[in-house]
Parts: structure tokens; sequence; C-alpha cells
């Protein structure tokens, strides 16, 4: 085991936990920052290992260089399993047991995919939207392939051009929310002047990629490697499409759980203030983690949280009215691209909700909770520890969700014997 | 860094682009049961960030590593549920 000590310790290296680590360093505070991935840069600035050039790739490299020239540590591939308190935290990596010491703690961890269960959806070839993205950027090759993006949410229509820039044939981008919501979504963007949103209304209003709203896949078909899939819509009428590979996604959920953890209030996300502190003293938040709201609210959020962390109360506060506007953005997600009840009767009594222990439909859909549903069915007790389904269930049924239980990972059996004798031996 | 690098997937060689995850490379070399699920189905990648746990595979003797967090190295030794 190794003992590393540091001021701020964020944990994260997407937009928010960079913005928050190079404004606590630039605030004289010692810093490291620590993510699980192999690199640096989270979902949106993932790298795209063909092209070293690309735009998220220099911005990545950009903040990389003036991290370490601040003497920012940043630890890879490196992941937080663990609380002896909520500063003192355990992490992996390699093999290696961290034991983590800090004054204050910035979670920067993201969000992940909502994945619906719908006949199908297991079916090798059907992804998340931001999912195949991932896989793209790390080299998964969709030239020439016939792609259906489905689900709801702006990220539809970045992937779905990103992918034919790939050389994708995008058959159809179907998007669930109504046509009417849609264009009210349209019209409020130019309250937003960035980039992304820049595009995306580009995009709504010429049209160039083939989309449909009020539509959305209700089957997957194949033998077994997706060949088909039929789509329906609020009228009932269903047709069906020859594709090679279904990107689906229907939204992101906050990824919460170092955060239940370390007993950080939760509703739809992480609670903060406007200094994005937690109800947890010396524990900050920042970026997808307390609510969906893309990059730029990431950005200021995390500015803002490493100022904090960092003392500086006065700057973190003039960042206030950046603040506000990203909020007001997510607001306008969460209500033009608010899930449609069909779509909680997707399911048929043998889909499968738990992918890894194969648990159908008809196990889980008359219990109350998500404890109660892992004891007797093990929905939710396989390698991915409920990731998947629990906040499928959460939508489906309303469940909360479950207590996080340490390892926040699996880790080799050595790391767990390590862990525990090391906890022990700190209790004694 | 060399453009392309060589791995073993189910004991046939595989060229890949230098910085491939692995789970890009099989899905490229054609593998699409990744793993085995409980009743017998063939899975394959569905997250692509370290989620959903479909994309395990066995790497260089170290079972149910997550291939889209793993990016391919010379000589790498993949196993997936094909072969076992
Ligand atoms: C799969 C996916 C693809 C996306 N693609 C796009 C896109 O193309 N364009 C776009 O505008 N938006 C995209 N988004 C939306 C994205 O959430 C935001 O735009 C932005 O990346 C949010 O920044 P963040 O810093 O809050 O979180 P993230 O960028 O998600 O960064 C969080 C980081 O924390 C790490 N982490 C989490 N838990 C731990 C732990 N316990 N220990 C160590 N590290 C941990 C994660 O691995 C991740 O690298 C995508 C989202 C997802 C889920
Ligand atoms: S694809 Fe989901 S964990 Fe790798």
């Amino acid at each position: 085991m190794k003992r590393e000590r540091t001021e701020v310790l964020v944990v994260g290296g997407g937009p928010a936990g960079l913005a928050a680590a190079e404004a606590a360093a630039g605030a004289g505070r010692s810093v490291m920052l620590l993510d699980d991935n192999p690199r640096l840069g989270g979902q949106l600035w993932r790298a795209d290992v063909r092209d070293a050039q690309s735009p998220h790739g220099r911005e990545v490299d950009g903040r990389r260089r003036r991290l370490a020239a601040a003497g920012v540590v940043v630890r890879m591939a490196t992941t937080v399993i663990d609380a002896e308190a909520p500063t003192r935290l355990w992490a992996h990596c390699a093999d290696e047991l961290l034991h983590l010491h800090a004054d204050r703690v910035v979670l920067a961890s993201g969000a992940r995919e909502l994945l619906l269960p719908f006949p199908g959806w297991t079916r090798p070839g059907v992804f998340g939207v931001g999912g195949l993205q991932a896989l793209v950027k790390a080299g998964l090759d969709v030239d020439g392939r016939r792609v259906v993006v489905a689900g709801t949410g702006p990220l539809l229509l970045a992937v779905a051009s990103a992918l034919r820039r790939k050389g994708a044939k995008i058959v159809h981008v179907l998007e669930q929310t109504s046509r009417a919501r849609l264009a009210r979504f349209g019209l409020g963007l130019w309250r937003t002047p960035s980039k992304l949103t820049q595009g995306l209304s580009l995009m709504l209003r010429g049209g160039a990629l083939p989309l449909r709203a009020g539509a959305w896949p209700c089957e997957a078909h194949g033998d077994p490697t997706l060949r088909r899939v039929t789509v329906t819509d609020a009228r009932g009428s269903t047709s069906t499409i020859e594709c090679d590979l279904l990107a689906c996604g229907f939204g992101l959920v906050p990824q919460t759980r170092l955060a239940r953890l370390l007993s950080c209030e939760v509703d739809d996300g992480v609670v903060v203030d406007a200094l994005q502190r937690t109800s947890v003293p010396n524990v900050f938040a920042a970026g997808e983690l307390c609510g969906i709201g893309g990059h730029e609210k990431a950005l200021v959020e995390g500015q803002i949280a490493g100022l904090a962390a960092a003392g500086q109360l006065r700057s973190a506060r003039a960042l206030a009215g950046s603040r506000r506007r990203a909020l007001a953005f997510a607001r306008r997600l969460a209500r033009d691209f608010a899930l449609r009840d069909a779509l909680r009767r997707l399911v048929t009594d043998d889909t499968i909700v738990c992918r890894c222990e194969d648990v159908p439909w008809s196990h889980v859909r008359d219990h109350t909770d998500a404890r109660h549903t892992k004891l007797t069915t093990r929905c939710g007790m396989g390698p991915c520890q409920g990731r998947v389904c629990q906040p499928a269930l959460a939508y489906l049924l309303g469940h909360g969700p479950d207590r996080p239980r340490p390892p926040l990972r699996p880790v080799p059996l050595g790391v767990l014997a390590e862990l525990r004798t090391t906890i022990e031996g700190t209790a004694r | 860094m060399p453009d392309h690098i060589c791995i073993r997937v189910d004991g046939v060689e595989h060229r890949v682009g230098a910085g491939t995850s692995v789970a890009a490379a099989l899905w490229n070399a054609g593998v699409r049961a990744f793993r085995v699920s409980p009743s017998g189905a063939p899975r394959a990648p569905a997250c692509g960030m370290g989620t959903c746990f479909e994309c395990r595979v066995t790497i260089d003797g170290r079972p149910d590593t997550l291939s889209c967090q793993t990016p391919c190295r010379e000589g790498m030794e993949v196993r997936t549920a094909h072969e076992a």
C-alpha cells in the first residue's frame, strides 16, 4: 500500500475535473487528479486514437500541459473504490492500493447513459449512443455500416454526424421526444451561444440527417447479432429497417455511487450550493454528477469547485452568472427531452433486465425496491453492480438506488484482502 | 510510436492501429461473442465506458478484464468466450 497526501483531490478527469484541478492549482494548492480511464478527457474530450490532431485531443493536450506546469499530479487508470472518511479515500491502480489523504475533495465523476431494456437490446450490435461514439473514438470501424441512432437528447445528432464523418451510413435518427418539443428546444438555442448548440441548431434546421421525431425502437432482431430494428411511434404504427448497428441511449444519469458512499445528499444528482459544496463538509461536486447540462456547465462548475476548494470564494462567486445560464440550459434539456411513458411499456415478460445475471422482466416487475429485487432475483448482483439495471428500474418502477457497497469496482482478490486487513488495522 | 501493432485473438494474429482499444480491435476482427451470458447468449460491448461489463475477456491470462478500458499492446494475448 502507498500513502499520498494532497491539499485538493479531484476525482474525475473530464471537463469538470480538469477545470477544478486547474483552478485549485492556480490558487496555489497542491492538487492530485485521478481518473479510472487510461486516458485523460472524460466522455466529451475522449481522444480519437485515429486522429491525434482532433480539436478534442488538442484541448486535452493543452490542459494536460497546463496541469503539469502547475505541478498537478495526474494519475490515470486509478479508481476510487472505498472511503475511510470523506477526505480519506482508497484507490486502486494496477494491483496497487493507494490511501489518499486530502484536505478537500472535488467529485467530478460525470454521468453514464441510461440504457432502457426492450426486446433484443442485449444483442451484439446494440450499443449506447455515447457508447458507440466512445468505441469509435477507440478505433471501432463503422465505415460503410448502416447505423440507426435512437433514444433522446442532443447527443443523438452530435454522434450521428460524427459517425457519418467516419463513413457510416446513418439510416435513421429516432428522437423519442415530439416534433413540437424538439422545435421548442431548437428555438431556445439562440440563448446558449456556444459551439455545441450552434452546430445543433444548424442540424435541426438544415435537416442534414434523416431525423424522425416522436419515434423509437421497440425491438432489435438478429440471429443473434443485430440485423433489423422495429420502430414505432405515438400512433402505434410500426416499420422494420435493416441495419448493422443500433446506437440507442435515453439520456444520461449522474454517477453518484461514490458521492453516496461519502453520504452526500443526492436527488437528481449530487445536491450542491452556489459554491458547489455538497452536504458533507470539505466535499465539493461539479459537472454532470450534479445534474445533466453538458460540458459548459461542467466547465464552469468545475472552475467554481476548484476555486472554492482552494478557499478563493470571491473568485468563485464571480462566476455565478455563467453558472446560472448553464443551469437554465440544463432545465431546458430536462424539459424538452423528458421521456415519454410509452418507453416504460417496451419490456415484455421475457425481456432481460439485468444483463449480467440474465434476470427477465417477469421476475422483477412486482418488486418495490432495489435491495429487495437484488436479494430475491439476483438483479444487480453481477459484476456491473447494478450500474445498468438500477437506473433502468428507477425509471421503469420508481425504485430508489441501493446503498453503494465497497469496493465500488471489482478488484483483484489480493487488493481486496489488503484493503480489508488495512481497514481492520486502522479500526483497531 | 509505431502505426500498427500485433495482438493475438483466440490464437490468431491481428494487426491493429496503435492506440486501439481491445474492444474496438475485437469488434473489427469480427468477434461478436466477447462473453457468454448465464443463459448462453453471446454478448458484446454496449456502453463503451466501463459501465456495463459486457465487453469482458481474458487478456494476457487475466480473466474478466474490460476490453473497452484496455488499449492494445504489442504481443497481447486475448481470449474471448468464443474460445471457452
Ligand atoms: C458515453 C458518453 C459519451 C458522451 N459523448 C459526448 C459527446 O460526444 N459530446 C458531448 O457534448 N457530450 C457527450 N457526453 C456528455 C458528457 O457527459 C459531458 O458533455 C461532459 O463530458 C461532462 O463532463 P464531466 O466532467 O462532468 O464528466 P465526464 O466527462 O463523464 O468525466 C468524468 C470522469 O470521471 C471518471 N470517474 C468516475 N468515477 C470514478 C471513480 N470512482 N474513480 C476514478 N474516476 C472516476 C470517469 O471515468 C470520467 O472520465 C457523453 C456522455 C457519455 C456518458
Ligand atoms: S463496453 Fe461496457 S464495460 Fe466495456
